[in-house]
């Protein structure tokens, strides 16, 4: 069995300690998180998590069987078994004096991101995409000076009708 | 005069409880609980609850026991609970009472036992500012409960206390925490108490899938060294009769772990003993050349298995009956899962259930355990406490409720006491937590006071809850409560003399009390042994005395359990010692 990245939406209730509950199961259960993203859902009073967790076969069972075990959790879905759209959000603060603008625009508009705050000498960077696409952005970032950087973590959803 | 009965019938009650009058949160408590049917409740007060306290003082139909510390009431809760398979209900305040319960939460978590665990809290006005007494109990316990609640609202406390019942005693059980701040056990709100549950996320699968059970069955039909291991699992789902049916249509061995004894009967003539650590011969060997395994109820724990990459190395197949689909290949690859409860699997099972090809096999499993049965070297000078546990069992005909502490001792017990019935078996397995023998007796004992209720326990964790000597004293509890005194921590004794190479550190427990002086000191009475005679004399005057009395049996230090597996070995390496 491989170790592979997985994408687990779930699906809980938006009572307090949630999150404690989830992520502290991830915790003790020895399972990893890469990231892990909640918001709102659909339906008031749920709340949908995005995890990107990393295992085996047999540890994505496990994960899934553990997280039907609490009572606040509704459903649980490995999107990466499906074809999906994953995003990801990220602000990059980077050095940018008035003579090196232009070649940071130019990275900046190559991967269809947004300049969202210029200072004196910096800029702060708004990049939508899969984590690949934010990897390579700051990759190329680096070389001007990164001062701050602050990602979302993934979200993501199966394309289409697939339910 | 006209005499009047002022015993309400339960009809009554039940119509008075129900009356949707304004009352407080803690008015609520008392009547939801006697709602549940709850019959004892075990407790200590404190600040933080005192306005729940309050509303019991002068209520006839509540009934509360005062225990000495906050973790004799919930072990006291969980062996009522095991006893009876109703959910047991403990009561503690804020802070350090609630802190005090946690390993009690855990021991009742890792066993499956459903309770349902009140604590108070500071108010909601000073929740998270470091208030005098607070914890953050939910936090702390999310890892060890089933569920948790901390109720902000007085108006969610009805529907809280109805779901904390279904959640503790549905399922997988387990053990459900409330936490009630000061304030809303204060609070006014008109009583509902919902009639019924409907927890969107909480459905668990009782009901097996048919084909997963005709393909066991297409499998037993096939096999010919065949084994069971009953767990737990089979007393939890009030199972033991379907169980013994489905044994005598397929005729297949059955090995039952420490928590499934009981479970079935060990008269029964395809009874192995128990298996793992300090399993017996037959059972360990079963496991080790068995073609098809079925576990029911069981959950592979480290103890059973030993080495998993050696464990059950013949099986063709593995089929496991389990209520919790988390268990399904958490250790062990099943070929056949059957994820429901136990009892309705059985009973779907012994519709279709016919023989397997066993007969030469159950042979062979009969050899072993004739051939290899547990025993000890006896003696004549020195009391050996497998001795003192086979008179007990004598004595009792196997008839009593057994609760054990967590050591030799609690092995000896398993190994030597004869359980035939379900419920009569209780003891911390999961966690091995020393300090619930006793303890958990007197939940025991309150929930059937007509029966004989003996704690088994040894003198290192018979000094862990000590103090409810007073709580049997004062209300007349009659346990019997045994402790095998060896004057070490002997568990950890024979670790330290097998793999630790006699290096022995830290396990003279020097300085015990006088264990009879001590039962005295209390108002309960101590006796002693220390050879064979006056091990019979004490506990035949220990069973004729109708309240609680302690007896000390004062054995041999040097004992040890076998036969043994150590850890990293395979089932069929066990060391027999002074059983070869």
């Amino acid at each position: 069995m491989s170790i592979q990245r997985h994408t687990v939406s779930v699906l809980v209730n938006n009572q307090p300690g949630v999150l404690q509950r989830v992520s502290g199961l991830f915790g003790r259960r020895g399972f990893n998180i890469d990231s892990i993203t909640v918001g709102e859902s659909e339906e008031p009073g749920l709340s949908r998590m995005v995890i990107v967790t990393t295992g085996d076969d047999k540890t994505l069972e496990q994960v899934s069987k553990q997280l039907y075990k609490l009572i606040d959790v509704i459903k649980v879905v490995d999107l990466s078994s499906n074809p999906m759209v994953a995003r990801e959000l990220a602000l990059i603060k980077v050095n940018a004096e008035p003579s090196a603008r232009p070649e940071i625009l130019g990275v900046v508009e190559t991967f269809r991101a947004a300049v969202v705050d210029i200072g004196p000498s910096s800029l702060i960077v708004q990049v939508v995409g899969d984590s690949d696409k934010i990897d390579a952005m700051v990759e190329l970032l680096k070389p001007y000076g990164i001062r701050e950087l602050s990602r979302t973590g993934v979200t993501a959803m199966i394309r289409g009708s697939v339910k | 005069m006209n005499v009047q009965t002022t015993e309400k019938s339960k009809e009554q009650l039940r119509a008075e409880l129900l009356k949707p009058d304004v009352i407080t949160g803690s008015e609520i408590l008392l009547r939801s609980l006697l709602l549940e049917g709850v019959d004892c409740v075990f407790g200590y007060p404190g600040g933080a609850v005192l306005y729940i306290y309050d509303a019991m003082h002068g209520n006839p139909d509540f009934n509360h026991l005062l225990t000495r510390h906050e973790q004799g009431a919930i072990h006291a809760a969980d062996g009522y609970a095991r006893s009876t398979g109703k959910v047991g209900v403990c009561i503690a305040t804020s802070g350090p009472g609630a802190t005090n319960l946690v390993t009690g939460i855990a021991t009742a978590y890792m066993d499956s036992v459903p309770l349902v665990v009140i604590t108070g809290n500071v108010a909601t006005t000073v929740i998270g500012t470091d208030a005098f007494q607070e914890a953050d109990i939910t936090g702390i316990t999310m890892p060890i409960t089933k569920h948790s609640y901390l109720v902000r609202d007085v108006k969610d406390l009805p529907r809280v206390i109805k779901e904390a019942f279904h959640i503790a005693n549905t399922g997988r059980k387990g053990p459900v925490l409330i936490d009630i701040p000061k304030d809303v056990s204060n609070a006014t709100c008109e009583f509902h108490y919902p009639e019924t549950v409907n927890i969107r996320g909480y459905n668990p699968t009782v009901m097996p899938n048919k084909l997963q059970v005709e393909k066991m069955l297409e499998a037993i039909a096939e096999s010919e060294r065949p084994v069971i291991i009953a767990g737990g699992g089979v007393v939890a789902a009030d199972a033991s009769a379907e169980l013994l049916e489905f044994v005598e249509k397929t005729r297949i061995p059955v090995t039952t772990t420490l928590l499934g004894l009981g479970g079935f009967p060990s008269s029964h003539e395809l009874w192995m003993g128990m298996p793992g650590m300090h399993g017996t011969y037959a059972a360990n060997m079963a496991l080790q050349s068995c073609d098809l395994l079925i576990s029911i109820g069981a959950r592979f724990d480290d103890r059973v298995t030993m080495k998993v990459k050696g464990f059950a190395p013949q099986a063709k197949k593995i089929v496991h009956i389990d209520v919790d689909p988390a268990e399904i290949g958490k250790i062990i690859e099943t070929a056949i899962p059957c994820v429901g409860d136990v009892k309705n699997v059985l009973q779907l099972a012994n519709q279709k259930a016919k023989p397997a090809k066993s007969e030469a096999w159950i042979e062979t499993v009969k050899e072993n355990v004739k051939n290899k049965p547990l025993r000890y070297k006896d003696s004549d000078t020195e009391l050996k406490p497998q001795y003192v546990i086979e008179m007990i069992n004598e004595t009792t005909r196997g008839e009593a409720i057994v609760t054990t502490d967590v050591g030799q001792h609690q092995m000896w017990a398993a190994q030597y006491y004869k359980f035939n019935h379900p419920r009569s078996m209780i003891t911390s397995g999961g966690l091995g937590t020393m300090g619930f023998g006793f303890p958990s007796a007197i939940g025991a004992q309150m929930a059937h006071p007509d029966r004989t209720v003996v704690s088994i326990n040894g003198d290192g964790g018979m000094q862990m809850c000590s103090q409810e000597l007073a709580v049997c004293a004062i209300n007349n509890i009659p346990v019997k409560i045994v402790v095998i005194n060896n004057q070490v921590l002997g568990m950890v004794r024979q670790w330290q003399e097998i793999i630790y190479d006699n290096r022995y550190s830290h396990i003279d427990l020097a300085g015990s009390p006088d264990f009879v002086k001590l039962a005295e000191a209390y108002g309960v009475k101590g006796l002693r042994a220390t050879n064979k005679e006056e091990a019979h004399k004490v506990w035949r005057e220990a069973l004729d005395t109708p309240g609680p009395v302690l007896v000390e049996f004062v054995v041999r230090k040097g004992e040890n359990v076998y036969p043994m597996v150590t850890q990293g070995s395979t089932l069929d390496e066990m060391i027999m010692g002074d059983s070869e």
